[in-house]
């Protein structure tokens, strides 16, 4: 049984969650990435995905929305712009977050169109996930 | 003379106005207290943020090619004032001090040959700087609409600026609204968001891995750091104009008991004063038979 670390995920309008976890799973902008205790110190971006913790309260699932996260050997801080428990990520609420990504591709500049279209791939992803986990 | 009735009146009106004085004061006490927990939930967020932005920035601000967001246009000459009031009046001096300060800062750009420009938050700001200003105005984002402050309303307001950011419409872009300190005190405060700035930086940076690079996160973060910063700004301004308005309700309920004293007072003056002289009438009238 590995050893516990601190894991926070907070929001800009709260804090979500505080708990000890045993193994965090993190959709990281370059892949997804599991941090348990120990971890050499990380920063990563996020992307749209699922952020699974395995907490002393058992397993908790997040769907996250932009953000980074923050490793480092005794915790993790997660800062997600949008974070919303899997079980309230309801089809209409992930149609929201769908059409928000698209309006800003197709709003973005030539340079970050790439970085949209990929973020709109991401959520479109994500929505077929969590409706399948459903 | 007011007559007794006018005088009875008045009483009437005055304590009705109390009642309502009352009623806000209290209202504005319960928003309140939501207000800051709004904003004390908001900021852990906004601390780590800054922190880990910061740490970034101490690193890429002095390498070349370091982000737009961060080093600036390199120019000084267009300055954005995104100037933040509430939606509604009867709030003391809330709003007034922010124009204030906003106006101070417009003079002094003026005279050094800079051009402003304004984006205006809530109304009530926007109807003080008309006049003066009205030349400047570039945009206004409406709240009135808005129960409860999201940060998808920061994000938008964000959005607005980074575009206009993105089309070189101006080099600096500064914050007004008023931090919130107590009930009766709210400070008014200007805070540069574009370029970036950061009070302490961390030395952190070097302890970390990067994924993807360290460029590459700062490049992500700075736009998210924009629209934090005005959430924290929306957020104490939230609780800034509730305070000053339960403040202003108080005094304008404490007046209006003060008022209404002073009425009866007069009141009970007047009528005696009647009495008195109905009983030298009667009296004056038995004398003379």
């Amino acid at each position: 049984m590995a050893g516990t670390m601190q894991f926070d995920l907070v929001s800009p309008e709260r804090k979500l969650a505080s708990a000890a976890a045993t193994e965090v799973m993190i959709p990281g902008a370059e892949g997804d990435m599991t941090a348990m205790e120990g971890h050499s110190p990380t920063i990563t971006t996020l992307r749209p995905g699922v952020l699974r913790a395995v907490t002393t309260e058992g397993v908790k699932s997040y769907v996250v929305t932009g953000g980074f996260a923050e490793i480092s050997a005794t915790g993790v801080t997660v800062l997600a712009e949008r974070a919303i428990p899997v079980e309230e990520a309801t089809g209409t609420v992930l149609d929201d977050i769908l059409a928000e990504a698209r309006s800003l591709a197709a709003a973005a500049l030539p340079e970050d169109k790439n970085a949209a279209e990929k973020a709109v791939n991401d959520v479109m992803a994500l929505r077929d996930a969590v409706l399948a986990h459903h | 003379m007011p007559s007794l009735k006018d005088l009875k009146n008045r009483i009437q009106s005055v304590k009705n106005t109390r009642k309502i004085t009352k009623a806000m004061q209290m209202v504005a006490a319960a928003k309140l207290r939501r207000a800051q927990e709004a904003a004390e939930a908001a900021r852990p967020y906004a601390e780590r943020m800054t922190a880990v932005m910061g740490a970034l920035a101490s690193g890429a601000a002095n390498s070349a090619g370091a982000p737009r967001l961060l080093a600036g246009t390199g120019a000084d000459k267009v300055h954005l004032l995104v100037i933040m009031t509430s939606e509604r009046g009867l709030c003391g001096g809330f709003n007034t001090t922010i124009v204030r300060l906003a106006r101070a800062k417009i003079a002094e750009l003026l005279a050094a040959g800079k051009t402003v420009k304004i984006l205006t938050v809530g109304k009530k700001g926007r109807e003080q700087l008309r006049r003066d200003y009205g030349q400047y105005f570039v945009g206004h984002v409406d709240l009135s609409d808005v129960k409860r402050m999201g940060y998808s309303n920061a994000q938008g307001i964000a959005r607005e600026i980074l575009s206009r950011f993105d089309g070189g419409e101006f080099d600096v872009a500064t914050l007004f609204y008023n931090r919130f300190q107590s009930v009766i005190s709210q400070i008014p405060t200007a805070k540069q968001v574009i370029p970036a700035t950061f009070e302490d930086a961390g030395s952190a940076s070097a302890l970390y891995d990067y994924e993807p690079s360290e460029e590459g996160i700062l490049a992500d973060l700075l736009p998210r750091g924009v629209a934090t910063q005005v959430f924290t700004a929306l957020l104490e301004n939230g609780a800034s104009e509730q305070g000053a308005r339960m403040s202003a309700m108080d005094n304008a309920t404490r007046n209006a008991g003060d008022m209404i004293n002073k009425l009866t007072i007069r009141y009970n003056r007047s009528r005696q004063a009647a009495i008195t002289k109905e009983l030298i009438e009667i009296i004056s009238g038995a004398e003379a038979l």
